[in-house]
């Protein structure tokens, strides 16, 4: 289905200083039964978010009302492990629309993509100093500039660029939806079909 | 000509369109789905309202979130049997074969495609599963993609996907005994890290890994994820061939010697040039076990956990050795266990069942352990009983249950209870994967069968010495 266009260009920052965050963690399996989209974000991070008792865990930085916005920033490596979309959902669900780190697991990359989270890569250097930054003073606001790939820490004026092909770029900014791309060119895929004699 | 990897000659021949300065629109010539992540797919196609585009490349099994005991009966659970139920009633009504419960073809995913003839060399395969590399073992090109990516699959046959860079892994020599396919991925990953694959597709080789038999290969391609890579795969050759052979529904096919002509050809040129290139010696791997809370933190089954991150990321390491309950340096080899769990996509084919029955066999489990044994299909479950597997496991104090994912990711009852100990032949140690508060770890049947019979964490090569 479309996505929401893209239109963020400042935000606060929650801090997740650990890497490999794998998409368990993110959402576990035993709430993936769902046969809809929504309502994700309810147990985004549960197992960190809630003691075993059921209490929320005041020590997790979601329960941190000093910290909030639309950015996630995370260590290396982050969205490892199962394809699981719900991942990206529940993330979306809870508000986030931007998540950056030194680098993303692939399919979680796809994923967010594909529903309007954007993925913002930054140097490992700058991700240790983003971190600290935001850890120290929740009130710390980045800037994203999607049409020129730019990404700022406002209060040091640190400033990179990002990477993001054209097509996925247009997608995000125009809320288009690879299905719709696809719908759009079947003769296309027909004619391929038909070269490669493999439509059955 | 110019030199080219088999992933470059495979991918190249499934491109639709390539799309300016972004990725390309490829072709998938087959498509697995199971109940978990597939019904929001169908629900965009209702929307939308199309239908599935090319259904007979789609084939659907339930497996993820189905109890392991009792299949016969309804699904207890509300939410797992409304899904499996979405499944059926979405194949039904869309046309895709589907091999629900009961079905003498049900099992996990990616064990039935490859027993089945389903997943053949040169193809390009996806379907909402990270483990979807595990057909890689063909010389297909095959990876896991998320559910929008499942409906572009169904509404188009076809998936946007920018084309990854390709690394080579050569594993050259022959491994000792007791260490497993199982252990040589799990030694690359220790040594690469569970993201040090990112952004590369993997061709495996080396004589290591061509003396591998086919599903000694799909565990080794099965977790290639787990270094982070979108795949891994094997150039085919004779062992394939010999397998594919021997699948009952491709025998006679008469199209499928012309087809092996073709197949024959599916290898890197020798000059081509990857991005990324490494060399392994099958000599130094050792039987290996995770101590963390990612398949990157393993060590050999006998070695010491280490001081500290190599990586540099001490919270992150504090953080998983504290929820597995073990310090910096300590030697795990006798630590107590409390579960084993054999199945899975990994570790759930019928030689896996053999080579856990090889330890087994006349022994019985230590009393502190609660075993677990999952067929990976119903087929495997059959060839188990013939062979005479079921009544070594149940001699020896396990439980053998019906096919499924069951423990690997506990979407069903097969749940490791909080602070418990597994060992487990699947693929994953994340934080709660097998249960809320469960410490998983990683190894091969033959390590998971030691543990079971001592009731500690062992080294099977204990146990083959004669």
């Amino acid at each position: 289905m479309p996505i929401a266009k893209f239109d963020i260009t400042e935000s606060t920052c929650v801090p997740l200083p650990l890497e490999n965050i794998d998409t368990d963690q993110i959402i576990p399996a035993r709430f993936l039964s769902a046969t809809s989209r929504e309502g994700f974000g309810e147990n985004l991070f549960r197992d960190w978010r809630y003691l075993k008792n059921g209490q929320k865990n005041m020590d997790f930085v979601l329960n941190n009302q000093a910290f909030g916005g639309k950015t996630l920033v995370a260590g290396k490596n982050f969205g490892s492990g199962s394809s699981r979309e719900h991942a990206v959902w529940a993330v979306y669900d809870y508000g986030f629309r931007i998540v950056v780190s030194s680098f993303f697991a692939d399919i979680f990359k796809n994923n967010a993509l594909n529903n309007g989270l954007l993925p913002i890569v930054i140097p490992e250097e700058l991700l240790k100093k983003l971190l600290k930054l935001v850890t120290d003073n929740p009130s710390a606001k980045v800037g994203i500039d999607l049409e020129k790939q730019v990404f700022t820490v406002l209060p040091t004026g640190d400033s990179v660029n990002f990477e993001i092909n054209a097509y996925k770029k247009e997608c995000l900014l125009k809320g288009l939806d690879d299905v719709d791309f696809l719908l759009g060119m079947k003769e296309g895929i027909t004619g391929y079909e038909k070269r490669q004699n493999t439509a059955q | 000509m110019e030199a080219k990897t088999l992933f470059d000659k495979i991918w190249d021949s499934h491109v639709v369109r390539s799309i300016e300065n972004g990725p390309d629109v490829i072709y998938i010539d087959r498509h697995y789905i199971h109940e978990v992540t597939s019904p929001q797919a169908f629900n965009g196609l209702r929307q939308r309202g199309i239908q599935v585009f090319r259904p007979q490349k789609t084939i659907a099994t339930a497996d993820h979130n189905i109890p392991t005991k009792d299949q016969h009966l309804e699904i207890r659970d509300e939410l797992s049997r409304n899904q499996v139920a979405r499944l059926a009633e979405n194949c039904k009504t869309f046309g895709i074969e589907y091999f629900g419960l009961n079905n003498p073809k049900n099992g996990i995913v990616h064990v039935v495609g490859p027993e089945l003839g389903y997943t053949l060399p040169g193809m390009t395969i996806v379907c909402g599963d990270s483990h979807t590399s595990t057909h890689g073992a063909f010389g297909a090109i095959a990876f896991g993609i998320g559910t929008s990516e499942v409906e572009m699959v169904l509404s188009a046959q076809c998936i946007v996907q920018p084309k990854p860079k390709k690394m080579r892994i050569t594993v050259n020599g022959q491994p000792g005994c007791g260490v497993t396919s199982k252990d040589i991925i799990m030694h690359i990953i220790a040594e690469i890290s569970a993201g040090g694959g990112a952004g590369y597709f993997v061709e495996f080789a080396g004589t290591a890994i061509t003396s591998l038999s086919m599903e000694a290969r799909m565990t080794l391609c099965n977790m290639s994820i787990e270094m982070g890579s979108r795949g891994g795969f094997i150039a085919p050759d004779e062992t394939t061939f010999n397998y594919l052979r021997s699948i009952p529904s491709l025998q006679g096919v008469a199209s499928l010697d012309a087809a092996e002509a073709q197949w024959r050809k599916l290898k890197t040129d020798n000059d081509a040039i990857f991005d990324k290139e490494l060399v392994f010696d099958a000599a130094c791997i050792k039987p290996m076990i995770t101590y963390g809370t990612n398949p990157g933190m393993g060590i050999p089954v006998d070695a010491s956990i280490p001081l500290g991150d190599t990586g540099g990321n001490e919270a992150t390491f504090a953080k998983a050795l504290n929820y597995m309950g073990f310090k910096p340096g300590y030697k795990m080899l006798g630590h107590p266990i409390d579960y084993v769990f054999i199945g899975s996509c990994t570790n759930g084919r019928i030689e896996d069942f053999r080579a856990f029955a090889q330890i087994i066999k006349g022994r019985r489990k230590a009393a502190n352990v609660t075993a677990l044994v999952v067929p990976g299909s119903k087929k495997v479950e059959e060839m188990m009983q013939n062979e005479g597997l079921t009544k070594i496991y149940e001699e020896a104090g396990f439980e053998v249950r019906q096919p499924g994912c069951s423990s690997c990711l506990a979407m069903n009852d097969d749940k490791i209870p909080a602070g418990k100990y597994a060992v487990s032949t699947s693929n994953r140690n994340f934080e709660g994967r097998q249960g809320p508060g469960a410490r998983t770890l990683l190894a091969s049947p033959l390590t998971a069968a030691a543990a079971a019979i001592t009731g500690t964490i062992s080294d099977p090569r204990e146990f083959l010495k004669n």
